[in-house]
């Protein structure tokens, strides 16, 4: 065995409190340690074609690098061992930076300490085993939870790749929240007409199949090979058969409120929720059908004249199989119904962002005109609230929702454009505009559309006279304010789905107090899970608006065609082996495993000449966690590259 | 101009001291303003309660201690059941005014509040239960106003809703014993009955008022 | 049903009615309050004002009392009694540095043995609103009340965990299980003027006026309170406001204690109505509801 130790002075980084000179020394005197040294920075080329000429010198079997922390350089360090023709796995990296030099001042006991965790390295190293890398199938099939913007442009990108997607919905129809908006921020564009060609896109690509009023019911399997089974609810409207007429909901009796236009207007039982709807097919809502009721009614089915209706469909279970899987569900209002001093809900005239939207959409609840839910006449006076439940660690969440100023700043606008006489008041409490045109945006919402902006909270508003009185504040002028409004639109943060934590859960994939799934690295992973083979789109991960939604679901969409383009996946040999032997089949590793990476095998043992169950490791899905490996008894179960053996052998350098 | 804040002012004690002696994060206000916008009695204040706020944390304690703010707080409590940050304003109010009382710091204008709690709490200590008679009487007597309510006074006889003459309470030397020792466990310094400069001021300011009237 | 009762200086005095009322609902469903012996006042607004440590001391005191006389629960009707009295209980059970101060000031032990509830709490979640109405005699029907909370009976919020903070409603349950109407007003809890009555009495008179003009604006004929430094303010002042403000307010300002004696068949002479400023016996006589007074 000949090691070789390499010390990195890290610039002054290590040097700096640690005596690099003598850690390399004392490396030297150690057991199978036939070269030592030090050098400036080990990760630059120099550092590397040092790595490689020493242990051609020296014909070096094995390597210490002693540097900076393993989770930033030890792949570089294993690719120039392999290189120059080592097992890239018969390497240690000794953290001498995060665990000391950075953590301590003293530099005689710094390098004490230093020349321990060497010890400790090169006991480890002088344990290892040469692996061999492992490698898993792909299935070339793509999996997107959720319909919006965010997963209809991943599966877009997806399609034009030539590979399958499938795309599950719980609504009716694709579209998401913004198919709600009346027109988006900076552009004014509305919002139906730049949504709907790529949702017609996507219905019409061959590789792109949409299952709508559907959700996931369970998820099994590893990157590569999921298996998953969706619940595809029965919309009692077979849509082979049906051509989106229209007669079934125009003869439709029994009416409800809309959910789309969040309870403004009414729907009929049998109905499409909007008139772009992909796919453009009703479905019955059983809850408000007659005839699933009473028994009475039918209508529908007599007037169809494609006979597609069929109230006896039945929930169907489909199961298939995928390589990757992009999480697409974006977010929801939040209920601003704990604010008692708003109305707890209860005053009709305290809307919200997307009421507002659904009132100046010409194709809304209202006809596009600003109405009073109350008695319909026009609003004249509007009060605009932001930060209503962002922002605010008493009532709501401690985070700011990222888009409500804007889209604050528009509805100003759009009052302006649809009734002149109309005025804004905006309470705020700062003016976030930090977009491409953002902030000339609002320059041009107070400029040519006279919104009065008002820099404080409200502290209340209660109905008088038929009016709503709203008391604000103008810290700047330190005023406090009273304006009597005919509306007031609180601007909703945005917060995560009520069953967000669910479906986290059923995937596999870690979530925050807030329930927003997170992230791989907030910084340089934000569109990928900690869970090979998951990734994240919009705004289910944190809030953002429409650019950076569909910025991260092409983001999300490249690094699954970069695994899709693979023939096989390649996985890091550091997971846990079973000795047969050993295992006496007693589960504890099964229990234990986080990752359901563990399955329980019947083999035969020819010794005993009976079956028996033993463990055995899911290859694909093991992280290497080693929870199995503190929980048997046997010591059957071993992790490859930080195995037992190895630890006792550091144990004894202590 | 207003003010002129310098530096040392802002790196100044005074927010570490209310924080440390009160309990309460005023580092956390993110001046929305929501407390002012409720707050009932604002209208007549010279600082917004979120100035107020503002000023402890730019370390004003002179320009916060002489301002009329605290002394019109009512103590409704609706700025604390509604601030995000969870800070309690009115908790912050009842201590600047007893560090008003303790740095002897009384605003001109807002003489008739810290008089009136000094003369009610010297008419408990007295008394033990609160005899309304003297409390009204000495106030209307010390703060110059001596007339005040005076038509209200045989109402509230014939109904017999005030006594005339005070009624000690039985256990009086144990009350005494407390105010004594609040006084010094608080470190708080207790002054005589009549508390001169107020009283001073409250005349004085009293008379000029009239005279400015009948001019 | 037996409690200890504190009744508060006011009670004694200028809101004696509120006192009397109460001692005779109490007597009408068979609820023992045994007044503490040798109470003493708990300090209210102008202790917490001056000094911390007093203004947890003197309520301290008196629930040290009401333990002595082997009670485990305090009823109060003043809402600032009521406040002082649960926020000293609070720092006595939460805060180990504030109990040891107070410890040795009044000289005694104390842990926050003693519960604190308001007679409204009593009344609607422990009788029960069922019970009540069961007893009720006379439905005060046509009478349209506002029921006016002040501040200190809703917050703050963890301290009282008495009702809603924004929209509370147990008076107007109250009332209702008694025939009354109460109106839906937004000026449940907006403040009063408090202790600023004899201080700076133009701010009561502005902060007053305003809740009576919103009253009268949703119909109601009168307010009913729970707190005597508001009825105070409300009933007391109400002619100064009519003065400075140019207006014809005539709105009786009523205890609930009050009106609930009425609804029990409690002979109205030991309610106390000739003690209030605004004279509530037209009103009454109007809705049938006294005879003759």
């Amino acid at each position: 065995m000949k090691i070789g130790v390499f010390v990195c002075h890290c610039g002054t980084n290590i040097a700096g409190t640690v005596d690099v000179e003598k850690v390399a020394k004392a490396a030297s005197g150690l057991a199978n340690v036939k070269y030592s040294t030090t050098y400036k920075y080990m990760c630059s080329s120099p550092g590397q074609a040092l790595i490689w000429d020493v242990i051609k010198e020296k014909a070096l079997d094995r390597v210490v690098v002693c540097a900076c922390s393993p989770g930033l350089h030890e792949k570089t360090f294993r690719k120039c061992l392999e290189d120059a023709g080592v097992n890239p796995y018969l390497i240690e990296i000794a953290n001498i930076r995060e665990h000391c030099s950075w953590v301590h001042r003293d530099m005689e006991q710094a390098t004490r300490k230093a020349i321990a965790i060497v010890k400790l390295a090169v006991a480890k190293v002088s344990r290892d085993k040469p692996l061999e890398k492992t490698y898993i199938s792909i299935e070339k099939k793509v999996l997107i939870i959720g319909g919006g913007i965010a997963g209809i442009q991943s599966a877009i990108d997806i399609a034009f790749a030539k590979y399958p997607v499938v795309i599950v919905e719980r609504e009716p129809s694709i579209g998401g929240k913004m198919a709600q908006f009346d027109k988006t921020f900076p552009t004014l564009d509305c919002a139906a007409c730049i949504l709907t060609p790529k949702m017609v896109t996507v219905s019409q690509s061959k590789y792109v199949t949409i299952h709508t009023c559907s959700e996931i019911e369970e998820v099994s399997g590893h990157v590569g090979n999921f298996t998953v089974k969706i619940r595809k609810k029965a919309r009692s409207v077979d849509l082979k058969k049906c051509a989106g007429c229209g007669a079934c909901w125009n003869k439709c009796p029994a009416k409800t409120a809309s959910q789309f236009d969040m309870k403004l207007g009414k729907r009929t039982a049998i109905y499409v929720p909007f008139p772009q709807a992909v796919p453009n097919a009703p479905v019955i809502d059983r809850g408000n059908c007659l005839y699933f009721k009473t028994k009475k009614c039918g209508i529908c089915q007599k007037v169809c004249p494609f006979g597609a209706i069929d109230y006896d469909m039945q929930d169907e279970i489909i199961e298939e199989k995928f390589g990757a899987i992009i999480v697409a569900t974006g977010f929801t209002q939040f209920d601003h119904s704990v604010y008692g001093e708003y109305g707890y809900g209860k005053y009709k005239d305290v809307i919200t962002g997307l009421h507002f939207e659904r009132m100046v959409n010409s194709s809304g609840p209202t006809g596009g005109k600003v109405l009073r839910p109350s008695d319909g006449k026009e609003a004249k006076d509007v009060v605009f609230i932001q930060c209503v439940g962002s922002r605010d660690e008493q009532k709501g969440v401690s985070y700011c929702s990222r888009v409500c100023c804007m889209y604050t700043a528009k509805h100003a606008l759009l009052l302006k454009e649809h009734n002149k006489d109309a005025q804004a008041y905006v309470f705020y409490i700062d003016i976030r505009a930090a977009g491409k045109n953002y902030e000339e945006f609002v320059k041009n919402v107070q400029d040519k559309h006279g919104a009065v902006y008002l820099r404080g909270r409200v502290s209340r508003v209660f109905e008088k006279g038929g009016k709503l009185i709203v008391r604000g504040a103008d810290t700047l002028s330190g005023a406090q304010i009273e304006i009597q409004a005919d509306l007031v639109v609180l601007a909703a943060g945005l917060v995560a789905q009520p069953d967000a934590a669910k479906l986290a859960q059923t995937m596999h994939i870690p979530y925050d107090k807030n329930n927003l799934f997170t992230e791989a690295h907030p910084k340089l992973a934000p569109a990928e899970t900690i869970t090979s083979g998951v990734f994240l789109a919009g705004a289910c991960q944190s809030p953002k608006d429409i650019p950076d939604t569909v910025a991260t679901a092409s983001a999300a969409a490249a690094k699954v065609l970069g695994l899709l383009v693979q023939d096989k996946l390649e996985r890091e040999p550091l997971i846990a082996k079973v000795d047969r032997i050993l295992c006496s089949g007693c589960k504890a590793c099964y229990e234990a495993c986080p990752f359901h990476a563990i399955e329980m095998k019947e083999i035969e043992d020819r010794q005993l000449k009976r079956k028996r169950t033993v463990a055995e490791v899911l290859e694909g899905v093991c992280t290497g966690c080693g929870n199995c490996t503190a929980v048997c008894r046997m010591s059957a179960i071993d992790l490859e590259g930080f195995s037992n053996r190895q630890i006792m052998e550091q144990l004894g350098e202590i | 101009m207003k003010w002129f804040i310098s530096q040392d002012t802002i790196k100044g004690p005074f927010q570490k001291i209310l924080e440390k002696e009160c309990g309460e994060n005023v580092r956390l206000c993110y001046q929305c303003g929501k407390c002012s916008a409720g707050c009932p009695v604002s209208y007549q204040m010279d600082y917004l309660p979120n100035q107020i706020i503002r000023m402890v944390q730019l370390g004003m304690q002179d320009e916060v201690l002489s301002s009329k703010t605290m002394w019109l707080c009512a103590s409704c409590l609706a700025c604390t059941a509604r601030c995000p940050r969870e800070i309690d304003i009115a908790e912050i109010m009842d201590y600047l005014r007893r560090r008003a009382y303790k740095k002897q710091v009384i605003p001109l204008e807002e003489t008739e509040v810290p008089l009136f709690n000094k003369i009610f709490l010297r008419n408990i200590e007295l008394f033990g239960r609160l005899y309304e008679m003297g409390l009204i009487g000495m106030f209307n007597l010390l703060s110059g106003e001596f007339f005040k309510d005076i038509f209200l006074a045989p109402k509230m006889f014939l109904k017999n809703k005030i006594e005339i003459l005070p009624h000690r309470a039985k256990n009086i030397k144990e009350i005494r014993a407390i105010f004594n020792n609040s006084g010094k466990l608080g470190k708080v310094k207790r002054t005589r009955l009549f508390y001169p400069k107020l009283v001073f001021l409250n005349l004085s300011r009293k008379l000029i008022g009239k005279i400015e009237k009948y001019k | 049903m037996k409690y200890a009762y504190y009744p508060g200086c006011s009670l004694h005095s200028t809101a004696k009615e509120y006192d009397l009322s109460t001692k005779e609902v109490a007597k009408a469903l068979n609820i023992e309050l045994t007044e503490i012996p040798d109470w003493v006042c708990c300090g209210a607004t102008p202790a917490h004002i001056t000094m911390h440590l007093l203004s947890l001391a003197l309520p301290v005191k008196n629930l040290i009392q009401a333990r002595k006389m082997g009670a485990d629960e305090v009823v109060t009707c003043c809402a600032a009694c009521f406040s002082r009295l649960k926020i000293a209980n609070k720092f006595m059970e939460d805060d180990p540095a504030h109990r040891e101060k107070v410890e040795k000031i009044v000289g005694e032990e104390y842990e926050g043995e003693v519960k604190v509830r308001h007679f409204l709490d009593v009344l609607v979640n422990y009788f029960g609103l069922k019970n009540l109405g069961e007893r009720v005699t006379k439905k005060l029907s046509g009478l349209k009340v506002a029921c006016y909370y002040g501040c200190l009976l809703t917050r703050p919020p963890e301290v009282t965990q008495l009702d809603d903070l924004e929209d509370p409603h147990l008076i107007d349950d109250l009332m209702r299980t008694i025939g009354a109407e109460p109106v839906q007003w937004p000026y449940k809890t907006e403040c009063c003027g408090a202790s600023f009555s004899l201080t700076k009495t133009d701010i009561v008179l502005k902060l007053s006026g305003d809740i009576l003009q919103m009253a009268h604006d949703e119909g109601a004929r009168a307010i009913v309170v729970a707190c005597p430094l508001c009825q105070s303010n409300l009933d007391l002042r109400q002619d100064a406001i009519n003065k400075k403000y140019k207006k014809n307010f005539n709105i009786p300002v009523f205890y609930f204690t009050q009106l609930l004696g009425l609804a029990l068949g409690v002979e109205p002479g030991k309610l106390g109505f000739k003690k209030h400023a605004v004279n509530p016996v037209p009103l009454l006589r109007e809705n049938g509801i006294l005879g003759n007074l």
